[in-house]
């Protein structure tokens, strides 16, 4: 149920892009409304996910400490893991976000008998880190479509993407790495007994819905060709706000164009949110100096406390006795 | 108590998974896995909801009349006052990497003690009622209805988590169980669902300033005994002072040093310590506990145990505070208390009156941890130490879970042990610093009828412990908890035979030239040192 689930889920939403633009030419609905909408919720509901997170406030300052203290001058601290100043929880972040700097600690425990064993594991982190970072170049090389002229920078990232020359249209290697990445994601939540084990339908929609708009992509690109001019010209027409339907483009097109639709307006409200609150974790994004700088809790309430004078009051006599001192006599 | 399991069946487990979903498979409560009941009176001592004797072996826990409405609004509540709670109840992406992290998983292979599904306990309450997607789809948004055996489930999968950190050091987001289990047992204690082992301390606590309970008569005599024995150690006769007015420094111990073997030689070594400096220091009867058992129920006790500490500091007129070796105790002040009871301005920053090192990393909360005290004093030179009297043993060091995740306090005890024995052996490096393996009895589950939870618990570390005890003859846990001195004897008597406990500053203590002290033939435990002394010529 799971996997079925989503998995039909998808497929369903593949139909219904295929009849709704294909067989039925809805395609302003399609090319146009759905795409808009989808949008505005990705943007309105990551801000109000974020917004939402950040009226909750930190009352205190919990980072996970991964490291050597700032302490004695000459015991050297660890300032990435354990970092005491802004800059330092900056470095932090910034391997956590583009490193997975604490996947990369993973280990595998092994029990053998009565012995157990810590080996290093970092499948996981490869995976993630390829999946990821694949993803981010495609995104960055769809701006080809959206901007005119197309900035040099999107030219060098599709020169370097597709630096091994083979087959026309050039392969692109992060098409070859988001599907495998997808893909491994996806093994191990079946495959890995633990992982299946904890795995809800909410971790198997978005990786379908990802393999369909990556298969869609490729599908386009290098099998079901479509007109790449027309693409790029409607493209334009909506980042410029005068949207135009271009009849020639290919149904595959607009399966594409509606599962990203479909996850870019999923996201805001699922797990996927992960990538705007990693950066808000507070046991990752917090300086380790609640010593030296005092944390301000903004719900800090008073409370009743048992006080030195009830406490001499119910101990005097036993306190006397063995000679301690008393505020009153 | 329970009898305790042989080795050999405690170690029948796998990780293989149930057939049944974990939403169906239901919790039992196996004599040994879970801790008694709280008191009424103990409850009631410190005004916690629905104070009531109650077992948890029994069909009804007695719980509220509204009980649902108030674990509810509960809830809601701390979503709206805790960041933390908000964001880890949404950004888990079940990816796994914390699940084999949890010792009580790798040593008992229960999945829901696997960090992620203890989480999800509480999560597909999260979702039921404050989603939209979890009241839509339900289960299968991952979403359950809240019911007594819910509540149930939580408490014995809370109450079986040590909040040591481990799982949010390895996961990419830093989702931290211990936050979340906090949480949960917060909305337990509001339906009066509190262990034994917890609230008897908290209520001791409150009343006597010590978990353990000690009256200020039997703290003094408690030292006496403790004098004695230095005195028939070192030759030397010191008298500490309590509850002084006008000492420069408050020294605050966890109590378990005041109480009990192994602890109370950690404390000879602090109060040896000490006397050779020279400190101008007193110890309180009131505050008389740096451990905050209240941090196991609710943050609001946890601030109301704590608020001795300055109170104390402030009626005796110190300049700064000293606190002991102790693990929660420190993820407390370095966390949490100049938050809760601060600001310190009536203390001033803390100087060392002996190197004059000024302590700028606790410049606002004016308390320093005592091996940075120490090492501070052995990097000046300013004592004088014998390490081959430590020639007898051979030390590792188990860092605790909270003065490593929670403050970093790594290299501090590691440059004392260095200096104070001739023979130190790390464990592997993927069992100490900052993935430390917990002792499997912190959080307050260090009680007697957990016994097999907690050995499945305390296993990896053990695990570690045999390690360099077969490779190098490793016959010494040192640590800086008191917790772990009070856990790791039984556990280690049952995992590693022939490995005792002991604090940095028991070891410091047996190392420790004093001016004008006797010749020393035995070490803190009135043990004869070998090659020393009387055995000399034998
Ligand atoms: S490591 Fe973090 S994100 Fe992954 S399952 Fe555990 S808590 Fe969730
Ligand atoms: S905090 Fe420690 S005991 Fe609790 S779930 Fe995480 S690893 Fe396990």
């Amino acid at each position: 149920m799971k996997i079925w689930a989503p998995l039909l889920a998808v497929l369903a939403l593949v139909i219904i892009a295929w009849l709704g633009a294909g067989v039925f030419e809805w395609t302003s609905l399609f090319g146009i409304i759905i795409p808009y909408t989808a949008f505005a919720i990705l943007v309105l509901g990551f801000i109000y996910r974020v917004i939402k997170w950040a009226q909750s406030p930190v009352p205190f300052r919990i980072p996970t400490t991964c490291g050597q203290q700032e302490s004695l001058p000459w015991i050297k601290q660890d300032k990435i893991e354990n970092p005491s100043k802004t800059w330092e929880v900056v470095g932090r972040m910034a391997l956590e976000i583009l490193f997975f700097r604490s996947l990369f600690r993973n280990t595998q425990t092994e029990k053998r008998e009565d012995k157990l064993g810590f080996g290093s594991s970092k499948w996981l982190w490869l995976g993630s880190l390829v999946f990821h970072w694949s993803m981010l170049i495609i995104v960055l090389r769809h701006l080809r479509y959206f901007l005119y002229p197309v900035p040099a920078f999107v030219q060098g990232l599709e020169k370097l993407d597709g630096f091994l020359q083979v087959g026309v249209p050039v392969l692109y290697l992060t098409d070859v790495f988001v599907v495998l990445g997808i893909t491994y994601l996806f093994l191990r939540r079946v495959v890995i007994p633990q992982v299946k084990y904890i795995s809800l339908a909410a971790d198997y929609f978005p990786l379908f819905l990802l393999l369909g708009i990556a298969t869609s992509g490729i599908l386009m690109r290098y099998g079901l060709k479509v007109d790449i001019a027309s693409v790029k010209d409607f493209a334009m027409s909506l980042v410029t706000f005068k949207p135009q339907v271009i009849p020639e483009i290919g149904t595959i097109f607009y399966v594409h164009l509606f599962l990203v639709s479909s996850l870019v307006a999923y996201f805001p409200w699922s797990k996927l949110m992960h990538a705007g609150g990693i950066f808000m974790s507070p046991t990752r994004n917090l300086a380790n100096n609640s010593r030296a700088v005092r944390h301000i809790n903004p719900w800090n309430y008073e409370v009743k406390t048992h006080t030195y004078e009830e406490y001499e009051d119910e101990f005097r006599e036993k306190m006397r006795k063995v000679g301690l001192p008393l505020e009153r006599e | 108590m329970a009898k305790l399991p042989k080795k050999e069946e405690l170690l029948q487990y796998n990780y293989q998974v149930p057939a049944t979903d974990w939403m169906d498979t239901p919790v039992e409560f196996k004599p040994g896995t879970y801790c008694y009941g709280a008191k009424g009176k103990n409850l009631e001592a410190v005004g916690f909801p629905n104070a009531r004797d109650w077992s948890p072996s029994e069909e009804d826990w007695k719980l509220p009349e509204d009980w649902k409405g108030t674990v509810l609004e509960g809830i809601a509540d701390r979503l709206s006052k805790y960041r933390s709670f908000r964001l880890f109840m949404d950004i888990c992406v079940r990816c796994g990497a914390c699940a084999d992290k949890c010792h009580f998983y790798i040593g008992s292979g229960d999945p829901k003690n696997m960090p992620v599904l203890r989480a999800e306990l509480l999560r597909s309450i999260y979702r039921r009622y404050f989603t939209t997607s979890g009241k839509l789809l339900g289960r299968l948004a991952g979403a359950r209805d809240l019911t007594e055996e819910v509540i149930k489930e939580w408490w014995y999968y809370f109450f079986q988590c040590t909040e040591c950190r481990r799982c949010s050091v390895y996961c990419p987001y830093g989702i931290d169980q211990a936050e979340i289990t906090m949480m949960g047992r917060e909305l337990l204690n509001l339906l009066g669902l509190n262990t034994d082992w917890i609230s008897g301390p908290v209520a001791n606590c409150y009343l006597k300033g010590n978990h353990v309970g000690l009256e200020p008569q039997t703290i003094m005599s408690n030292i006496e005994i403790m004098l004695e024995d230095i005195e028939t150690i070192t030759g030397k006769k010191i008298e500490p002072r309590f509850n002084r007015k006008g000492a420069e420094i408050l020294f605050v111990a966890p109590s378990g040093d005041l109480f009990a073997d192994p602890g109370i030689y950690t404390c000879m070594g602090y109060l040896m310590l000490f006397e050779q400096i020279g400190l101008d220091y007193t110890m309180s009867t009131y505050a008389s506990e740096g451990g905050n058992f209240g941090f196991f129920t609710s943050n609001e006790m946890a601030k109301r145990l704590n608020a001795k500490i300055y109170a104390e500091a402030k009626r005796l007129g110190v300049k700064w505070i000293l606190g002991g070796e102790c693990g929660h105790m420190w993820r407390v002040i370095n966390q949490y208390m100049d938050t809760w009871n601060g600001p310190a301005d009536f203390l001033e920053v803390p100087v060392s009156p002996i190197t004059g090192t000024k302590f700028t990393n606790a410049a606002s909360t004016k308390m320093v941890h005592i091996t940075e005290f120490t090492a501070d004093l052995i990097y000046h030179n300013k004592i004088k130490l014998d390490p081959s009297r430590n020639d007898h043993l051979r030390v590792t060091f188990h860092d605790s879970c909270n003065t490593a995740r929670g403050m970093g306090l790594l290299e501090e005890p590691r440059y004392i042990l260095q200096k104070v024995c001739n023979h130190f052996y790390e464990m592997p490096e993927e069992t100490i610093r900052e993935k430390t393996l917990c002792c499997g009895s912190g959080a307050g589950l260090n009680a007697g009828e957990n016994m097999e939870m907690r050995l499945r618990g305390g296993f990896p570390r053990a695990n570690a412990v045999r390690y360099v005890h077969e490779r190098y003859g490793v016959n010494v846990l040192a640590n800086i908890c008191a917790i772990d001195r009070a856990a790791f004897p039984a556990l280690m008597n049952y995992w590693v035979p022939g490995v005792e406990v002991m604090g940095v500053h028991e070891l410091l203590g047996n190392a420790l030239v004093m001016d004008g002290e006797i010749e020393r033939t035995m070490d803190l435990r009135m043990r004869p040192l070998p090659g020393k002394g009387d055995d000399d010529d034998v």
